[in-house]
C-alpha cells in the first residue's frame, strides 16, 4: 500500500484545519489560512467546459476562447499556488484535433500540473483517439496528501449506438452534442471501467477521503439533456463503503450540489456558457437536487456572466467549492459538518436567495 | 411624464438658484433629483463654505493646489491632463474625473474606494502626489488659525475652533459638489423633452448606434425618463493592460502583501503606476475585478478630454476606435485576459463611428459649455 494512503479520515480530522468559508477567499486570506497547515489541507483549481469551436484556419469562436483564457489568467493569480488543476472535460465543441490542440495550447499557460477529464465533445468524433494521444488515459487515479482521487470517463455509451451506420464520425459527434435529441444515447461509465474502479478502490482503506471526478454527473438529474449517467447507482454503490466521498462533475454549466448518503456532489461551472436549469424546461421528469440553490439569471450582454471556474479547498476530507463568477457574485458551496451536506455560504436560506430565471 | 419632469426641473432649479452657485441656470432635464445624505443636508451657508474651500489652495504642501486645480470649472471640472498634477509638479497615475454629476455616483474615485463625496474629498489634500499635506490634523490646524474660517464653521456647523474636524470640511465640500449638476443637453431635449429637432441627424443616427451595434448603453445607461450614463459598476475594458502585461500576478501579490501590512490604498494606487492598473481589485481583492474601473458618466464628454482612467485616449474618435477594436488601440494589439465579457469587436463602419461621436457631442450641457474656455489637452 502506498505510504500516502495511511493518512486516514481520523488523522485528517485531527490534522486538518477547520476553515470556515464565509465568502470567496481573497488571495490574502488564502495565504493566512494555509500558512500553518499546508501539509494537511490543500487547494486545487477546477476549470471545465470551454467548448472551443474551430471556424477555419487559425480562427476559433472568440467568446469561448475568452472564457478559457480568462479562467486561466485568474487561476494563475491564486496565491499560494493550488496543488494542481483539474480540467473537467469538453475542451472542444466537435472533438476535432484543431480544437483539442488549441485548447491545450491555451491551457499551456496554466501554472501547475493539470489532470484532465474526458467530455463527450472531446470523444464522439474519433472516440477519444486524439485526446488520449495528446493527454493520456481517460480514467486513472492518484493520491494527494491523504486523499484518493479517481478520474472516470463517464460519457461512454452503448456500443450499438457508437457503431451505428453513421454518415460520418462528425454525424455521430453532432448527434451526441444535441439536447433533447431522441436519436441520442445516455452516458455510461460501463462495465470494463466499473471493474477497473472496483479493483482500484480495493487498495484503499475505507476511511481514506475519496474524490471521484467525472464529466457527466454520477447522479441522475435530467435525461433529456444527458444531465445523467445511466449506471450512476452502480457507481454510487461502489462508493458507499467509504466514510467520506465527494463527486465533482462538469457538463451541466450551472451550480448544482447534492448529498446522497455518504456522497457529496458538486458541479463545476463552464467557461463557455450557462445552461438554464432543467426544471425550467422539463419535458420529462427532472430530479434537480433539493439542496441546490439556483444561480440568478445571467445578463447576456456580459458574455462571461453565468460562466466561471472554481477554486476548491480540501480540508478534513471535505470540499469547499468557491465559484469565481465574472460579472456576477462569487459563490461558495461548502460542506457543513453539522448538517452533513453541502450548503451555499450566502444563499441557502430561502429569504437570502436571488430569484433565478424561471422561464426563457 | 412631461409634467413630472417639469416639476422636477422647477424644484431643483430653485434649489440651485437659491444656493447662489455658478450653476444657477442648470436645469436638470434628463436627471433625477440629487440624492442628499440625511446626515449632511444642504444649506446656502454650507454650500458657500464648500465653494470657498473647493478653491482653497492651502489644501496643499506648496500652497498652490486646490480641488479646483484638477477639477476646474473652466475645464468642465477636470484638468485636461492625462493624469493629474499635484503639489510641486508631482504626477499621479489617473485622469481627473469631472465633478459634474459626481453627486449621482454610488461610489467615488475610478476604483470606487470611497462611498461618497464626503469620503472622497478628504483624500487628495493628504495624498503625497496631490495635496501632499502630512495628515488631517496638520490640515485642520491650518484653518483653525484662520479667524475668517473659524467664524464660518461656527455659523454653518455650530462648532468652536477646537471642535472643527476634517468631517466638517468634507461635508461642506460635498454639499457644494452636489450643486454641480448638469443635464439639459440636446440629447435630453430630444429624448425627454419631446423636441425631435434638438439633435442633428448625425446624432440621431449615433444614438441608434449607441443603443444598438455599439453596445454602449448596456453600461452607460439611458433609462425611461432619465439618463445617468453609468451603471455604477466596474469593468475591465482593456485600458492600461499593455503596461502590466505578463506581470499581473506579481503586481497583485505585492500589492496585497503591502495592503495587509497597512499601506494606504489611496496613496499606493496614485503613486505606483503598476498598482494603479489593478483597478477595483485593489479595493475588493476579488480576482474578477483585476483592471476593472468604474463606468464614468458620458455627460459633457466633449469638454473633458483626454479619456479613460489613465487619460490614454485623446479624442472621442480615438475612444470609439478603442471600443470598436474590442478593447485595444490597434486591432492587432494583445487583449487583456481579464477583459469584461461586455467588450468585443463592434465592426462599426466609419460612418457609424462618426455618428457615434456626433451623438456624444450632443450630451453637452449649455450651462457647462458656457464656462469652458478651452478643451485643449495639456501635455
Amino acid at each position: 500500500m502506498n505510504r500516502k494512503n495511511h493518512f486516514n479520515r481520523r488523522e485528517f480530522l485531527k490534522r486538518g484545519s477547520a476553515l470556515i468559508a464565509a465568502g470567496w477567499l481573497p488571495l490574502s486570506l488564502v495565504e493566512v489560512a494555509f500558512g500553518k497547515t499546508q501539509a494537511e489541507s490543500f487547494t486545487f483549481a477546477y476549470i471545465s467546459d470551454s467548448h472551443l469551436t474551430h471556424i477555419k484556419g487559425n480562427n476559433f469562436v472568440r467568446n469561448w476562447d475568452r472564457g478559457l483564457t480568462r479562467a486561466i489568467a485568474e487561476a494563475n493569480l491564486l496565491t499560494p499556488r493550488p496543488d494542481f488543476i483539474l480540467y473537467g472535460g469538453d475542451i472542444a465543441q466537435l472533438g476535432t484535433p484543431e480544437e483539442i490542440d488549441h485548447g491545450l495550447d491555451l491551457l499551456g499557460a496554466l501554472r501547475g500540473d493539470v489532470h484532465y477529464v474526458m467530455g463527450e465533445h472531446d470523444y464522439y468524433l474519433d472516440l477519444g483517439e486524439h485526446w488520449r494521444k495528446r493527454i493520456g488515459p481517460d480514467h486513472y487515479s492518484f493520491d494527494h496528501k491523504g486523499v484518493h482521487f479517481v478520474v472516470l470517463n463517464s460519457i461512454l455509451t452503448h456500443d450499438d449506438w457508437i457503431h451505428k451506420k453513421w454518415d460520418s464520425p462528425m454525424h455521430r459527434m453532432k448527434e451526441m452534442a444535441r439536447l433533447d435529441n431522441p436519436q441520442g444515447s445516455p452516458f455510461l461509465v460501463g462495465d470494463p471501467q466499473r471493474e477497473w474502479l472496483r479493483k482500484d478502490l480495493e487498495k484503499i482503506s475505507k476511511d481514506t477521503p475519496l474524490v471521484v471526478v467525472s464529466h457527466s454527473p454520477l447522479q441522475k438529474i435530467y435525461k433529456g439533456w444527458n444531465f445523467w449517467t445511466d449506471d450512476a447507482e452502480q457507481i454510487q454503490a461502489m462508493l458507499k463503503p467509504f466514510d467520506k466521498v465527494t463527486v465533482l462533475y462538469g457538463h451541466v454549466h450551472q451550480i448544482q450540489y447534492n448529498q446522497i448518503d455518504n456522497i457529496s456532489f458538486h458541479s463545476v461551472m463552464a467557461t463557455a456558457w450557462p445552461w438554464p436549469y432543467p426544471s425550467t424546461f422539463a419535458q420529462e421528469a427532472s430530479y434537480m437536487p433539493k439542496l441546490t440553490v439556483e444561480i440568478n439569471r445571467a445578463d447576456p450582454f456580459f458574455e462571461r456572466d453565468g460562466t466561471g471556474w472554481q477554486f476548491i479547498n480540501m480540508h478534513t476530507g471535505d470540499v469547499d467549492v468557491h465559484d469565481a463568477l465574472p460579472d456576477n457574485r462569487n459563490r461558495v458551496v461548502a460542506f457543513d459538518e453539522k448538517k452533513g451536506h453541502p450548503v451555499d455560504a450566502r444563499y441557502q436560506a430561502e429569504a437570502n436567495r436571488i430569484p433565478p430565471m424561471k422561464h426563457f | 411624464m412631461i409634467t413630472l419632469n417639469t416639476c422636477r426641473i422647477i424644484t431643483l432649479g430653485m434649489a440651485i438658484a437659491a444656493a447662489g452657485t455658478s450653476l444657477v441656470n442648470a436645469a436638470p432635464l434628463g436627471l433625477p433629483a440629487v440624492p442628499i445624505p440625511a446626515d449632511n443636508p444642504q444649506s446656502d451657508a454650507k454650500i458657500a463654505l464648500g465653494d470657498r474651500l473647493y478653491h482653497e489652495e492651502r489644501f496643499s504642501a506648496d500652497g498652490k493646489v486646490s480641488c479646483a486645480t484638477c477639477h476646474a470649472e473652466e475645464k468642465a471640472f477636470t484638468d485636461h491632463r492625462a493624469v493629474s498634477k499635484g503639489h510641486n509638479g508631482l504626477l499621479g497615475t489617473r485622469n481627473a474625473p469631472t465633478v459634474i454629476n459626481a453627486a449621482y455616483m454610488e461610489t467615488q474615485f475610478w476604483d470606487g474606494r470611497e462611498p461618497d463625496l464626503e469620503g472622497q474629498s478628504k483624500q487628495p489634500p493628504i495624498n503625497p502626489v496631490e495635496g501632499g499635506l502630512p495628515d488631517h490634523v496638520a490640515f485642520v490646524n491650518i484653518f483653525r488659525n484662520d479667524a475668517s474660517y473659524v467664524k464660518t464653521f461656527k455659523q454653518v456647523f455650530g462648532v468652536d475652533k477646537k471642535e472643527i474636524t476634517i468631517d466638517h470640511f468634507a461635508k461642506a465640500i460635498a454639499s457644494f459638489e452636489r450643486t454641480i449638476i448638469a443635464g439639459d443637453s440636446p440629447f435630453d431635449h430630444y429624448q425627454f423633452g419631446g423636441d425631435k429637432s434638438a439633435m442633428s441627424e448625425a446624432a440621431v443616427r449615433g444614438l441608434a448606434v449607441y443603443v444598438g451595434q455599439g453596445r454602449c448603453v448596456s453600461c452607460h445607461i439611458i433609462e425611461q425618463n432619465q439618463a445617468l450614463f453609468t451603471d455604477n459598476r466596474f469593468h475591465n475594458i482593456g485600458v492600461g493592460f499593455k503596461n502590466i502585461q505578463g506581470r499581473v500576478g506579481e503586481i497583485a501579490k505585492d500589492f496585497l502583501k503591502a495592503k495587509n501590512k497597512g499601506v494606504d490604498v489611496d496613496v499606493t494606487v496614485l503613486s505606483d503606476p503598476d498598482a494603479s492598473e489593478l483597478g477595483r481589485f485593489a479595493v475588493s481583492e476579488d480576482i474578477n475585478k483585476i483592471g476593472a474601473f468604474k463606468t464614468p458618466s458620458l455627460r459633457n464628454i466633449e469638454l473633458t478630454p483626454p479619456y479613460m482612467h489613465d487619460g490614454s485616449q485623446k479624442t472621442l474618435a480615438d475612444m470609439v476606435n478603442f471600443y470598436n477594436n474590442g478593447g485595444r488601440v490597434n486591432p492587432d494589439d494583445p487583449l487583456s485576459p481579464f477583459l469584461s465579457g461586455g467588450i468585443r469587436p463592434l465592426n462599426l463602419s466609419d460612418q457609424q463611428k462618426k455618428d457615434l461621436v456626433a451623438f456624444l457631442k450632443a450630451l453637452t450641457s449649455p450651462s457647462i459649455a458656457a464656462k469652458v474656455t478651452s478643451t485643449k489637452i495639456i501635455d
